[in-house]
């Protein structure tokens, strides 16, 4: 596994407020990488340490390989949460310049974005301002403005803000396009469902520390506390329970006796099902048995209270 | 094109394709010459309303001595009592009622004459009056001496002394002035160009914060790029703007000139009229001449293309200095209401610079507060033009301190646009609050 961007030991200090400390990361080429945290975490301040909009007090970043330099912000494409465009420019115009401003030249540049202009069916906007459009229509030309360089690796901050979920849906596909192509893709949100969606790898940072990070799927094998939904179906729900919750730590019941329907959460000792399952089906039919694991919202939470808890 | 260059590029077309610069550039020049033809206009008007004023003179003295002036006439009532005229005076919408009583000698009537208005009298025409009165009285009295009214004109001739260098160069009376007010118009220039320029790029850096745009640029072109691809295409908008005023609005001139026929040896006149008694101290036309070419000479000799030279090298560095001051301060604030705390300080030594020029630069150029404030970075390019028009070296400026002032300059302009470009970085990236200086200065440690 090669690694497009790794930042080591990297800390940041404004004034008395520290916003990074000591945070290394490693962001594996061709995948998209979640960067999760509370408000105020950091986030930012390592975004724009790696767009070298500010430097680290101490510490490295490597991209590809090499230490972080000038050149490499033409390998870079970042749609900052904080974005808009110059309101009284049009639209083509302002695209071309901000490209040339990432290193492109100017035929390339408009020969690219006219691809990318018909790709999105918006043709047609090239001599409107800004100011004519609307937001997401504005959103649409700063995606394209993002990734029209071609850059090694993006930097999606809360992209799909400001979008009508037709357009969030178009834009999500164009960002899977991207990583298909062998695109590297941070991935800043609070919208869990998303990161669920889209990303293989997170961090979590939380008060200028990197709190967790991992392979989303590990993260969540070892976040997984061996709770278990069961289904029964059952005509003496009660005693059945309460001779249960002798052995096991039983919690959500729910018993409806008409239909004879038992279901409860069950929190078993380690991940081998097989003793309670004996012990239940000799007791009574059942309906189903889920294990439950957690979502990247439960463990944001969980993490983020439990670190809260420690301090 | 670098990317410097693409920078300087966008701005200057932002500014120049704004409609509000396009309006401004060409309406200006014919406001300009509005206001010219407005003063002519107005001058005339002044002129053609006259005061007349109605004279009971019940004394045998001054009877041929109220003669018409530009803005006197004269009506003589005869046999009325005092009480009639000035009914009269007051019907007849007369401005005022010169009253002189009987007398025995002269010296007596003009100590009990009276001069009756309405209000209380405008004092251009009570000038006008008592002048008269005076000059009467002093006739009389160099007469009782034995001198006669040809012997006194002839005494009241006006002396000029001959000035020179001791290189025997002949001076000009007032060239000292001339050459004040030329270079004020430079320092002038310089300042209103500072604080215009100055305020556009400041609203370009707020319009970028306001408008989000800025960390998309930031993440491609470093902050000090951008500061100064800011500064630089402002201020080529702005020396657009300058050329096509300069030249439009002389073409305007010279057309006005040539069509409405307006002769602007006319607007001198009506001047000098306005100073009463001024026309007879002018000298005699021959004199005049030779004066007036000696003036186009020290004219001519004033060294014109070192004058631009140093204008445009003192402007450069005196806008860049507070241009990048106006640009840290967009960077501080989210909105133009913020700014007046922080505008301030920085128009106040622009205004302590023309006020000094003014004032004690066209008394005494060399003196020591002219040297001082001509040194100083902060005011130096609008003192420094205004000594300039002198020459430098011997009889002008001393070379040394025009070296000296460019040098603290140059130093100045780098350590203010290294701190400059040190708030703005920090401050296009802080949204939603407006900083003391007490941050400022932190800002400076980030």
């Amino acid at each position: 596994m090669s690694i497009i961007l790794a930042a080591e030991q990297v800390s940041k200090q404004f004034g008395s407020h520290t916003a990074l400390n000591k945070v290394s990361l490693e962001i594996p080429k061709n995948s998209i990488y979640g960067l999760l945290g509370p408000n105020g975490a950091g986030k930012t301040t390592l975004i724009r340490i790696i767009n070298q909009i500010t430097y680290p007090d101490s510490g490295s970043v490597y991209f590809d390989g090499e230490p972080l330099q000038p050149k490499h912000i033409a390998m870079i494409g970042y749609l900052p949460e904080e974005r808009g465009l110059y309101k009284s420019m049009k639209v083509g115009e302002q695209a071309l310049y901000l490209a040339q401003l990432k290193g492109m030249g100017k035929a390339e540049a408009k020969q690219k974005l006219k691809f990318w202009f018909d790709r999105l069916d918006i043709g047609d906007w090239w001599n409107k301002k800004i100011q004519e459009l609307s937001k997401g229509m504005a959103q649409k030309i700063q995606f394209i403005v993002t990734v029209l360089h071609q850059p090694k690796l993006l930097i999606f901050d809360e992209p799909f803000s400001g979008f009508d979920p037709i357009n969030a849906n178009i834009i999500k596909d164009e960002i899977l396009k991207l990583r298909e192509q062998g695109t590297s893709i941070i991935f800043s949100t609070h919208r869990m469902e998303s990161v669920e969606e889209l990303c293989e790898y997170i961090a979590l940072l939380h008060n200028s520390e990197k709190i967790l990070d991992g392979k989303l799927s590990e993260i969540k094998r070892a976040y997984k506390n061996n709770i278990f939904k069961v289904g029964l179906e059952t005509e003496n729900g009660d005693d059945l329970l309460k001779e249960l919750a002798l052995t096991f730590q039983i919690s959500d019941t729910t018993y409806d006796p008409q239909d004879r329907q038992l279901n409860f959460r069950v929190q078993l000792p380690s991940d081998d099902t097989r003793d309670f399952l004996a012990h239940i089906a000799a007791r009574a039919s059942i309906n189903n048995f889920l294990e439950t694991i957690p979502s990247a919202n439960d463990i944001f939470i969980q993490t983020i209270q439990r670190k809260n808890l420690d301090e | 094109m670098s990317k410097l260059g693409l920078i300087i590029r966008r701005e200057y077309l932002a500014k120049v394709r704004n409609k509000s610069f396009v309006i401004m550039t060409f309406l200006s020049p014919i406001l300009m010459v509005g206001m010219v033809v407005l003063i002519a206009y107005l001058t005339k008007v002044n002129d053609s309303d006259k005061r007349v004023i109605a004279i009971l003179n019940e004394s045998s003295y001054f009877q041929n001595d109220f003669t018409i002036t530009p803005s006197t006439s004269y009506v003589t009532f005869k046999g009325l009592s005092l009480e009639k005229a000035m009914d009269s005076t007051s019907n007849m919408g007369f401005y005022g009622l010169l009253h002189i009583p009987e007398s025995s000698s002269l010296l007596t009537a003009a100590e009990n004459s009276s001069f009756y208005t309405r209000d209380t009298p405008s004092s251009s025409v009570v000038d006008i009056i008592e002048d008269v009165f005076q000059e009467r009285i002093r006739e009389e009295k160099l007469e009782s001496m034995g001198v006669s009214s040809a012997q006194y004109a002839d005494i009241r001739d006006q002396y000029e002394i001959r000035t020179a260098t001791f290189t025997g160069k002949v001076n000009v009376k007032g060239i000292n002035e001339i050459k004040a007010i030329i270079g004020g118009g430079f320092g002038y220039m310089i300042m209103m160009f500072i604080i215009i320029y100055g305020g556009f790029v400041m609203r370009s850096v707020i319009e970028e914060k306001t408008s989000r745009v800025i960390e998309v640029i930031i993440s491609s072109v470093k902050p000090f790029q951008l500061m100064l691809g800011k500064i630089i295409g402002n201020s080529l908008a702005g020396i657009t703007q300058f050329a096509i005023w300069i030249i439009s609005a002389a073409l305007l001139m010279s057309a006005l000139v040539v069509f409405l026929d307006i002769d602007p040896s006319g607007l001198n006149n009506s001047a000098s009229m306005a100073g009463g008694g001024m026309s007879s101290l002018a000298p005699n036309p021959a004199a005049d001449n030779a004066t007036l070419q000696r003036y186009a000479e020290e004219l001519f000799q004033i060294p014109w293309l070192m004058l631009i030279s140093f204008f445009v090298l003192y402007f450069l560095l005196g806008y860049l200095i507070y241009s990048s001051i106006y640009a840290a301060i967009g960077a501080a604030v989210d909105n133009e209401t913020d700014t007046q705390q922080f505008i301030f300080p920085i128009i106040l030594p622009l205004m302590l610079a023309i006020y000094v020029g003014f004032f004690s630069v066209f008394n005494n150029p060399h003196g020591p507060i002219a040297v001082g404030f001509s040194l100083f970075p902060l005011t130096s390019p609008i003192v420094m033009m205004m000594r300039l028009p002198g020459g430098i070296g011997e009889g002008g400026v001393p070379f040394w301190q025009v070296l000296t002032s460019l040098v603290l300059l140059f130093g100045t302009f780098m350590g203010i646009v290294w701190l400059a470009a040190k708030i703005y970085r920090v401050g296009i990236l802080m949204y939603g609050k407006k900083p003391s200086y007490k941050e400022l200065i932190k800002w400076l440690r980030y």
